[in-house]
């Protein structure tokens, strides 16, 4: 055991109540009776009930989360073909290039990001709307799912691949039925972090979104402009839930293969 | 059984009207500036269970990986059946190999792995489920079959390894290291498993090993390779007898090494190798022209101790300095002239407080003069 230390325990609480405490204090205000968003009056649902009844915001969030599915589906597909083309490509001129140039999205500001993405799509002359969105969200989503499919294809056994090639694979048919299931796990965690990216977007979105398409964070952040209304208190833990439920979810998904490997391994080491 | 294949039955080598399965024509492979395989030629033939036997680097993954498809040779061809294999990929060749690391799928059961290669060749699908029950039972695995790679032993992944890549009948099989993963005691059992299906298969089988003895006890032909090169390719018992280079006479079990020069005799020669001890008589078809340098080799259990001085062709006298006991045998090493050793080997057929010679003994050792061969590489 390790001993108590006032000091570990005050760094601790510190940390966790700067991060979550506004958090909290927005989900109990969600649920406040009063129209005061800081003023405590009771509580009450009413305003997830008229939330519900808020055409503006329910077609928003409808918008987001299409653009949402299609952007994270689109980056996941090219991000696990990059991913894949990396790794196995081997040593070939440029390689360092071409790596660098998969990543540096991730650290290129996004508010650059998002005003090259509107130049371009104005000098091609794309009306902006949901495509160009999804279009933009899979340009950035697609490198976080590169990073984490290539760091699951390097510890990858390519004897594997070689073996369905011997058992009469075409390159294909071998990542197809032996590759994608091995890394799947991946892949889904790829594909939630693309998505949650998607829906909290705002900058990007602001950058290429159009006048019919409008996405739930453009929406709630010219809303607050206006005042913060319990509305948007309700709104935001809903998609808190949301995101919440989905990082639970991927990380449950890489914790039971691990904690499955291990219990057959046990399995094995008893017959 | 094993011990019944002698080469009388078995030699296709040795028919020039046979046509061999495989026929490597001056291979060579490079990996950029190091090479790998110096242009090799080799024949293999139908129904051989061929090893290949070698340091490791020395190329023998490289070999197997050209005959699976893995690897294109930089220069030459490779033949299988009379036809350039090289333009063909690995899923369009009749070749199946098992990998040194076993490659199985982890995300398939055991059932589900034998029947990856049949779903993607041309049996009917309804006779898929008897060929696999065929290899489960083959390689007794049949209990095994809803498990995954994961949820069985080591040595039970091999046989769904084996049993995978036999699955499909190929024309052959290549097996690199394949019992490289296993303890001693369950590598032999697998050694005589692995002969037997391949009797009862009738499949050519190419196997990698670097462990001497395992090439010795399953192959009909081994193959001692060195830097990308084949040094012989001949029987066990051949390469054991009769190693043509010092190297392999070295690589393959014990062997006392002598230097010399050659002088022709009756029916033979003779090796001198010291001034003041008596040449060694060698009986030979083929003598050495007289001062010839070379080496005289000789297997340890094919010299004789004796503490009387013994009628015999080839008598010297030593003094036993050290002995190592294995158990069944002993090896005594026995100096002949200052700092030249030579081993020779007894069966301890006595209990160990009962052995005859001892450190410090002045013995005779002899042999006869056919017993070993006279090497010039
Ligand atoms: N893909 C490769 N790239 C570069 N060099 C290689 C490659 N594969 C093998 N080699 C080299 O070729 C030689 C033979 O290797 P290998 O066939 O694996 O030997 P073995 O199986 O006998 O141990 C070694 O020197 C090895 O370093
Ligand atoms: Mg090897």
């Amino acid at each position: 055991m390790r001993r108590f230390s006032w000091f570990n325990a005050t760094s601790l609480t510190f940390g966790f109540v700067f991060l979550y405490l506004p958090m909290l204090i927005l989900i109990i205000y969600s649920f406040n009776e009063s129209r005061l968003v800081t003023v405590w009056a009771g509580f009450s649902t009413q305003w997830y009930g008229e939330l519900f009844q808020n055409k503006a915001f329910l077609d928003a969030a409808w918008i987001t989360i299409k653009v949402a599915f299609w952007s994270s589906t689109l980056a996941t597909i090219l991000g696990t073909m990059a991913a894949y083309i990396m790794v196995r490509a081997g040593r070939f001129r440029g390689r360092a290039l071409f790596s660098g140039m998969i990543y540096a999205p991730l650290v290129m500001p996004e508010v650059i990001t998002g005003l090259s993405l509107l130049l371009f799509f104005i000098a091609l002359d794309v009306n902006r709307g949901i495509l160009t969105i999804v279009l933009a969200h899979t340009t950035f989503a697609m490198c976080y799912v590169s990073v984490v499919v290539t760091s699951r294809l390097v510890s990858f056994d390519e004897a594997l691949e070689e073996a369905a090639r011997d058992l009469g694979c075409t390159p294909f048919d071998a990542f197809r039925s032996v590759t994608l299931p091995i890394i799947m796990p991946a892949v889904v965690s790829g594909w939630l972090l693309a998505f949650t990216l998607s829906l909290d977007d705002l900058v990007i979105a602001t950058f290429t979104s159009g006048p019919a398409s409008t996405t739930l964070p453009i929406k709630i952040f010219s809303a607050v402009r206006l005042g913060v209304t319990p509305e948007i208190n309700a709104l935001s833990t809903i998609m808190i839930l949301i995101v919440t439920v989905g990082v639970i979810i991927a990380s449950l998904i890489s914790r039971g293969v691990s904690i499955r490997a291990k219990a057959d391994e046990r399995k094995a080491e008893q017959s | 059984m094993a011990q019944l294949k002698p080469n009388v039955f078995f030699a296709p080598w040795n028919d020039p009207a046979e046509k061999p399965l495989i026929q490597f024509k001056n291979v060579t492979k490079r990996f950029g500036e190091s090479i790998a395989i110096n242009n090799l030629t080799l024949d293999i033939y139908a129904q051989e269970f061929f090893a290949l036997l070698g340091p490791s680097g020395c190329g023998k993954t490289t070999l197997m990986r050209m005959l699976g498809g893995f690897e294109t040779p930089t220069e030459g061809q490779i033949f299988l059946d009379g036809v350039d294999i090289g333009p063909f990929p690995p899923n369009e060749r009749p070749v199946n190999m098992m990998f040194q690391s076993y490659a199985l799928f982890p995300h398939l059961t055991v059932w589900e792995n034998i029947a990856f290669g049949l779903k993607r060749s041309d049996m009917p699908k309804d006779q898929i489920g008897d060929r696999v029950g065929k290899m489960l039972k083959l390689t007794q695995l049949e209990k095994f079959a809803k498990r995954k790679p994961h949820q069985i032993s080591g040595g039970q992944r091999q046989r769904v390894a084996l049993a995978r890549s036999l699955a499909k009948a190929p024309k052959l099989l290549l097996l690199d290291e394949p019992l490289g993963a296993l303890d001693k005691k369950l590598r032999n059992e697998t050694q005589f498993e692995l002969m037997d299906i391949q009797e009862s298969t009738g499949t050519t089988f190419v196997i990698v090993t670097h462990d001497q003895e395992e090439a010795m006890t399953v192959a009909s032909r081994v193959a001692v390779m060195v830097d990308g090169q084949l040094v012989q390719v001949a029987t066990p018992d051949q390469i054991y007898e009769a190693p043509t280079t010092t190297y392999v006479a070295d690589f393959i079990g014990d062997v006392n090494l002598i230097e010399g020069k050659s002088s022709l005799t009756d029916g033979g020669m003779d090796v001198h190798w010291d001034d003041n001890q008596p040449a060694i008589h060698v009986t030979t078809d083929t003598p050495l022209a007289a001062r010839t340098s070379c080496h005289f080799a000789i297997r340890p259990e094919k010299v004789s101790i004796s503490s009387e001085k013994p009628n015999a062709v080839n008598v010297m006298k030593g003094k036993i300095i050290d002995i190592a006991y294995l158990g069944n045998i002993s090896t005594y090493y026995v100096e002949i002239s200052a700092g030249v050793i030579f081993k020779a080997q007894a069966t301890n057929n006595r209990r160990l407080s009962r052995r005859t010679y001892t450190w410090e003994d002045e013995i005779y050792l002899s042999w006869t003069d056919t017993a070993g061969v006279v090497l010039t590489e």
